[in-house]
């Protein structure tokens, strides 16, 4: 492996995922409404800089997966006035994303 | 005419003519004095890259007349192919970038992903972090996709956002809204209006607003 090479995606289409919580300091693209959920892996976009050091002037390597994950509004929003069937799609980085677990409270 | 004296202002200081006037009107405030630290930021930033050599003054220019010169008329160009092109329209939805490279359309380094309205999905479009939108294809982006207002309720109420654009999408229709938070922009393929069988690209391009390709309404009607 050579510094250039991107980090390995860890995920596929399909699989279910939950984003990570917390908070820092800086620069992050992950946005607050989905954090600690969780959502399913729509596509692997590619693989990116990571935005968190590229916003203070780093290389950004490794590069690392960007998928984009698809929620239902229903998990985000208790109150979503919407069907259950609306979604939304979020891009997010490999590192803010693991996998699901107990997922007896989601629907397939 | 009121307003009259308006004309003057060439020839005049400010304010000062008009002592005797007895139709006093508020003046807008001039939007021109004091620089935001960005504004600053960005006079000093320029000037000293122009200073020392790496750009020009008329290179700068250029690039902002360029930027102000693309406009949504491109992204139409791309809907109608995709209307009238079978095949187009699967390389699009495969790799938006590279289809619309096909068209002259350069996208630079960034990557497109199309998404294509059905009669089960429609495709609404919201960068909620900043205002991430797909330049090359729209021009510059509006003023309320930047606002506040539209980045928080896009995703929190999109059905209420949608209504009070005109736009009404049944509750049988998944409404599916797209963040654009990071590397990706995106187009929405609006579905083709009926009633325009046999009809070419460019009469097909003149239905495709805007507003239609970032999802918060239809094209027009035919």
């Amino acid at each position: 492996m050579t510094a250039n090479d991107p980090l390995p995606a860890r995920f596929r289409p399909g699989e279910r995922v939950r984003v990570r919580g917390g908070t820092g300091p800086g620069h992050m693209r992950t946005p607050w409404y989905c954090r600690g959920q969780e959502g399913v892996i729509e596509r692997i976009c590619g693989f990116f800089g990571n935005p968190e050091d590229l916003a203070y002037g780093r290389d950004g390597h490794p590069r690392r997966a960007l998928y984009r994950v698809r929620f239902r509004q229903r998990d985000l929003w208790p109150d979503y006035a919407g069907p259950e069937s609306d979604t939304i799609d979020i891009e997010i980085y490999d590192h803010w994303l693991d996998p699901a677990q107990g997922r007896e409270n989601h629907a397939a | 005419m009121p307003h009259e004296h308006d004309h003057h202002h060439d020839h005049h200081q400010h304010g000062h003519d008009h002592h005797d006037h007895h139709h006093p009107h508020p003046h807008r405030p001039d939007q021109d004095d004091g620089l935001t630290d960005f504004q600053a930021m960005e006079i000093a930033l320029r000037e000293l890259l122009i200073e020392k050599g790496v750009l020009t003054a008329e290179e700068v220019r250029l690039a902002v007349e360029a930027m102000d010169a693309r406009s949504p008329a491109a992204g139409a160009r791309v809907v109608a192919r995709a209307w009238t092109d079978a095949d187009f329209r699967a390389r699009l939805l495969a790799d938006g970038s590279a289809a619309c490279a096909e068209l002259g359309i350069d996208m630079g380094p960034t990557k497109l992903v199309v998404v294509e309205n059905t009669a089960e999905v429609h495709n609404m479009v919201v960068c909620t972090l900043c205002s991430c939108y797909p330049r090359f294809l729209l021009g510059l982006p509006p003023d309320w996709y930047k606002s506040r207002a539209y980045r928080s309720r896009a995703v929190r109420e999109p059905r209420a956002v949608l209504e009070e654009f005109g736009t009404h999408i049944p509750e049988r229709t998944t409404v599916r809204v797209h963040d654009s938070t990071a590397d990706m922009r995106y187009l929405v393929l609006p579905r083709r209006p009926d009633g325009t069988a046999g009809w070419d690209e460019a009469r097909l391009a003149a239905l495709v607003g805007r507003d239609a390709m970032i999802g918060v309404a239809l094209p027009r009607q035919p």
